[in-house]
């Protein structure tokens, strides 16, 4: 064989497994389109009262960012020792959620995991909002939030620089490039898709819309080149980065001398999490969105299978990370070490700590037995569960270890106030309007991927 | 007025594509194209393309933005604004990967997006093809070749019969405004 053979790859023209019921490309394309087609004045019902809701938390959440400037952090229950509450736990915790959208997008891409293809585009859009989540947190928690340009390093009139050194910049750099380099991975996935609803669009608005956003895009073989070996390199790019990002995020703890938080296991630890919680969220969005959306043969119970196995797989490493930090506590021979795990299992917060073993250690082994997995019921319960958990996982690690330190004079039970649940609702509101906007009028499966992966046999395009 | 653009031929399935577009580049013709809804594995090498020079300018933008931020944080946190935190040395190579690092990200991922668009010579707002009506299915389920009237070897009977030696299902003559 040389170059310039027909060469069409052996076991696509056998694969029938991924995409059920005999698609045809066209099919594939109606069943995707059909939502974004919808007209406006006949949008689903439910989709209006999501909306409805889902929009209402998003404005009490900027309202109680005004409120937050207006008045001061002063507003959240933070107070000595425990300055780190709520607003970090939901940074980490929205961070987290995101790396299951960029695992599932580059590492499963090199790692040539077909069936990610049907759930990519959906993942990829649940990082982006939830980077947007996050990054709100850090953004209003400074308090003077007129000065968050110091974060940058700007020239400016003091000639003053950030500090290099410090985990926190380190944390800017991570997130703010993790959030830039997902968008453009989800735009670079989006826009052949984009020209198929350009070119099948009946009104002016979505004519243009989309017709905008495609950027004139042809399907010209001369790109498609350039394209698939850009998606390649951010496929590449984003698997370093992803790891990188919550160990950054882990370092932001682990470089401060604080007990429960100073030691080395951070980084795996963080990431397994990370991708733990992201799956879930995946579950949890997807089950729903299958069944409303009408993918059911696009989303197979073989996806939902593989996520809850890569769900215990990756579960059962945080229980095993659980396990090392409390026999390093007892290794290592530190008295404060040791105080601080025997604090948490038995401590003020022993509820924290045993609903968090709960959801993210036990109910997710239920994943060993292959009828509960494959359940939707199930996998979606689980999934809530493991949200749960990996909150409460950030709670614990950031709470219980701030709120008894090294001096037992200083020690003060941390309690929230009522803005703390306020924000953290108004950030849920902002990911579900997000998320609704984009499952109305986006596509939600990535229909040139999904039509490259089906079978190319002749049988189908009769 | 219209001149003509080229000639549009429509294939139902990947093969015929792969199979018209090996006939069409041993003719020697230069100036044409497929267009097809998902990338064809094989229609590359069909057409004779060479491989994207993509990967080289994105590993100059990593090495450039990883030594720019380099060159900042060592300028910044050694010699114009120098603190001193506990003691620790202001020149320190291992604070200083991280940021190196996600910048080096940042600039090859840039790089790898907005110069594939550089080199497809993307976004523009029209062109010729969007002016038939059966090409709106190339992002659908509809593959073509386009043979443009620019390529020296293009004469509208000859080249008109060699695409119907490749079994299309439709042939078009395209025209562009001038």
């Amino acid at each position: 064989m040389h170059r310039g053979d027909l060469v069409l790859d052996e076991d696509l023209v056998k694969r029938d497994e991924l995409i059920r019921g005999g698609l045809s490309y066209h099919d594939v394309t109606e069943i995707v389109c059909k939502t974004a087609e919808t007209p406006f004045l006949e949008t689903h019902k439910g989709w209006l009262v999501g909306f409805a809701v889902a929009a209402s938390l998003a404005t009490m959440l900027i309202l109680s960012i005004a409120y937050l400037i207006w008045e001061g952090i002063g507003i959240w229950g933070n107070s000595s020792p425990a300055f780190w509450a709520w607003d970090i736990v939901n940074f980490v915790f929205w961070v987290g959620i995101g790396h299951a959208g960029t695992l599932i997008s580059a590492i499963l891409f090199l790692f040539r995991q077909k069936w990610r293809t049907s759930i990519n585009r959906y993942a990829e859009a649940m990082t982006i909002f939830a980077v947007i989540c996050a990054l709100i947190f850090p953004g209003i928690h400074v308090g003077r939030i007129w000065v968050v340009y110091f974060f940058f390093p700007i020239p400016n009139q003091m000639d003053m620089w950030p500090n290099f050194r410090s985990p926190l910049l380190w944390d800017l750099f991570a997130v703010g490039t993790y959030f830039t380099v997902s968008l453009l991975f989800w735009y670079v996935g989006l826009v052949p898709d984009l020209a198929t609803l350009r070119d099948r669009a009946k009104n002016k608005i979505s004519k243009l819309l989309y017709g905008v956003f495609s950027a004139g895009w042809r399907g010209s073989m001369r790109h498609w080149v350039n394209y698939e070996r850009a998606y390649l390199l951010l496929a590449a790019l984003s698997t370093p980065l992803v790891l990188s990002v919550h160990s950054v995020v882990s370092f932001d703890f682990a470089t401060a001398q604080l007990p429960g938080w100073h030691t080395t296991i951070f980084p795996p630890y963080f990431v397994a999490g990370a991708i733990f919680s992201g799956f879930a969220m995946v579950q949890t969005l997807m089950l729903p969105a299958r069944l409303w959306l009408g993918l059911k043969d696009i989303v197979t119970i073989k996806h939902i299978e593989n996520m809850n196995k890569i769900i215990l797989v990756t579960g059962t490493m945080v229980g095993y990370a659980y396990g090392i930090e409390f026999f390093m506590a007892w290794y290592s021979g530190n008295e404060y070490e040791s105080f601080t795990f025997i604090n948490r299992a038995f401590g003020p917060y022993a509820w924290a700590y045993w609903t968090m073993v709960t959801c993210n250690v036990i109910t997710p082994q239920l994943f060993w037995f292959k009828k509960l997995r494959t359940s939707i019921t199930v996998s979606f319960v689980l999934s809530i569960f493991v949200n749960i958990g990996m909150w409460f996982e950030r709670f614990v690690i950031i709470v219980t270890s701030l709120n008894r330190d090294f001096l037992p004079s200083s020690w003060h039970y941390f309690t929230p106030r009522f803005w703390e649940p306020v924000f953290f609702i108004g950030s849920f509101g902002l990911f579900f309007t997000l998320f609704l906007l984009f499952v109305r009028y986006l596509p939600v499966i990535a229909m040139a991927e999904v039509k490259s992966i089906m079978p190319h046999g002749e049988e189908h395009h009769a | 007025m219209l001149k003509n653009y080229g000639l549009l031929a429509e294939y139902e399935t990947p093969h015929a594509i792969c199979e018209a577009s090996e006939k069409i580049r041993d003719a020697g013709y230069k100036n044409w194209d497929a267009c097809t809804p998902f990338p064809v594995h094989g229609l590359d090498k069909a057409m004779g393309l060479k491989a994207s020079i993509l990967p080289w300018m994105v590993l100059v933008a990593g090495i450039t933005g990883c030594f720019l931020i380099s060159w900042l944080m060592i300028w910044v946190a050694a010699y114009d604004y120098p603190l001193n935190i506990g003691g620790k040395p202001t020149w320190s190579i291992p604070a200083f990967v991280p940021p190196a690092f996600e910048v080096t990200i940042l600039f090859s991922a840039l790089t790898a997006v907005f110069g594939m668009f550089f080199l497809n010579g993307l976004p523009r707002l029209n062109h010729p093809l969007f002016h038939s009506k059966r090409f709106e299915r190339v992002t659908d389920d509809k593959f073509f070749i386009i043979i443009e009237a620019e390529d020296a070897l293009f004469d509208l009977e000859k080249t008109k019969a060699l695409l119907n030696e490749t079994h299309p299902v439709g042939i078009e003559l395209l025209e562009e405004q001038v």
